[in-house]
């Protein structure tokens, strides 16, 4: 399979990059890894005229820890996010779902950015970064914005970033001595999309109470989401057994899953009420180390 | 529109006019003859295709050839010398890994990745470490086997050679 025929371009800077888009246009699309974008074009359900390759952009590879703030650059692949030391020690939420996304040959090219720039509630990281309330950084033809991550996703395939935008980095909340997050997804065989996944971030003060708590989901709705009301049900309180259980079936019923060849939506919401019980008990775990 | 490139594959230099929508498996295959790498499935799902670009096992149906401008790349043509076989090509020779061999060639590409990143892989971690290569043959075991063969014989070589 071969893709339709376009035009490519290589970006050598961000500004070369957004000056390019600008000129060339609607039918102008950036590539990173091309791991989400390529197959779609081989199958023709994308047809961009013009490919912009941002891949080649010095600068924007790295993880690191700033201030209050863990900072991953949009170009960095899943394989260094697998193998980085502090990934590996301080926020093991990100070798939970990398393990379980794709393959490594795959993770060898597909980066964080385009991960969450392709706005598929497929993909893994919209869940992570919902969860721990990420905020996104873009350049476009009017310079720096951030997003909240909860402004970003704005339907199937759509996100806050204009056609020019381009994502640079990630920007989360360091964790802090009492924090933990985790993540599962069931998939049918190894390598596949979620049939569904669930991301928990949690925060405890020194007594134990849940001073934040994020929980999210992966492919049981158009849009990535967030289950506000579990959250709200366990924010500010000791988190106890009845409570995990009350969150489970929270998410179960607020989740917004189709049947589908992964599943019916009974089972979908089956699974999700089990995983977020399963994720909340390990981030805690995880959170009182 | 046409691109020209120059990288080096397999210890060689060389330089092509390719169109933007080449995929790099069809630029080694047809343009370079390499006939080693095979197409399984044309979807990113069975790894038959794996190459090394600059050292990392990738998906080649997946990947433009334009985008390997200035890589390094080494097919299953380039890993041993004529008449040698590499560690894991004898691995695989040793222990029956393999039966009809389409997806050899991408097996032991992507293990070369894998035993660069982890030396000395458990057999859960090869089997993780493969899991996007596909075999309809053998049933995997003794792949992982002729991968384990590989770890240790290359793990000799490195104690010998310091
Ligand atoms: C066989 C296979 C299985 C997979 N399984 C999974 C899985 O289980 N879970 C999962 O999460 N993913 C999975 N993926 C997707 C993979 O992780 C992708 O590589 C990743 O989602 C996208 O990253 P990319 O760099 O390849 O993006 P690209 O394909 O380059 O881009 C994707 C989209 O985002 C845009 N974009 C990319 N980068 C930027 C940027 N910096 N700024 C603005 N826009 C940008 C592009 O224009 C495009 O629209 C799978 C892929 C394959 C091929
Ligand atoms: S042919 Fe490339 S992964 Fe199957
Ligand atoms: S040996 Fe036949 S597909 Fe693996």
């Amino acid at each position: 399979m071969i893709p339709a025929n376009f035009t490519y371009h290589k970006a050598s800077s961000l500004k070369d990059a957004i000056a390019l888009a600008e000129s060339l246009g609607e039918e102008a699309k950036y590539m990173s890894g091309g791991h989400s974008l390529l197959p779609m074009m081989k199958l023709r359900f994308a047809t961009p005229e013009h490919i912009i390759d941002i891949s080649k952009i010095q600068g924007l590879s790295f993880i690191k820890e700033e201030g209050d703030l863990l900072k991953i650059g949009a170009m960095t692949t899943q394989t260094e996010m697998e193998y980085s030391d502090l990934l590996r020690s301080k926020y093991p939420i990100f070798g939970d779902a990398i393990k379980l996304t794709a393959d490594p040959s795959v993770r060898n090219v597909g980066t964080l950015g385009g991960n969450i720039a392709h706005g598929d509630a497929a993909n893994d990281q919209p869940a992570l970064m919902l969860a721990m309330r990420a905020t996104v950084i873009a350049e476009g033809v009017d310079g720096q914005k951030s997003i909240p991550i909860d402004e970003f996703f704005h339907g199937f395939y759509m996100t806050a970033l204009e056609p020019t935008d381009i994502l640079v980095e990630i920007h989360i909340p360091k964790a802090s001595k009492h924090s933990g997050g985790a993540y599962h997804k069931v998939e049918r065989k190894v390598g596949d999309y979620a049939t569904a996944g669930v991301a928990v971030y949690v925060e405890l003060d020194d007594d134990g109470v849940c001073r934040e708590i994020g929980i999210a989901l992966t492919n049981v709705s158009a849009v990535p989401m967030r289950v506000d009301r579990a959250e709200e049900l366990l924010r500010g309180k000791k988190i106890t057994d009845d409570l995990i259980g009350q969150a489970g079936v929270f998410a179960s019923e607020d989740c917004e899953p189709t049947s589908d060849l992964r599943g019916s939506e009974a089972y979908k919401r089956s699974l999700v009420d089990t995983i977020t019980k399963r994720m909340l008990n390990k981030a805690l775990e995880r959170a009182r180390q | 529109m046409k691109h020209e490139i120059t990288l080096t594959i397999n210890g060689q230099s060389v330089t092509a006019e390719v169109d933007s929508r080449l995929l790099l498996v069809h630029f080694i295959r047809e343009n370079l003859d390499l006939t080693g790498t095979h197409i399984g499935c044309d979807t990113s799902n069975c790894g038959a295709c794996t190459i090394l670009l600059n050292g990392k096992s990738v998906k080649s149906c997946t990947y433009l050839a334009v985008r390997a401008d200035g890589a390094e790349i080494t097919t299953i043509e380039g890993i041993a010398a004529e008449g040698t076989n590499h560690p894991i090509q004898q691995g695989f020779h040793d222990q029956h890994g393999l039966h009809c061999g389409f997806c050899t060639p991408g097996m032991i590409m992507r293990s070369i990745d894998l035993l660069n990143n982890n030396p000395n892989p458990t057999e859960e971690e090869i089997r993780w470490g493969i899991s996007g290569n596909l075999c309809r043959c053998t049933g995997y075991n003794n792949i992982v086997k002729s991968i384990r063969q590989a770890a240790e014989e290359m793990q000799k070589e490195k104690e010998t050679t310091v």
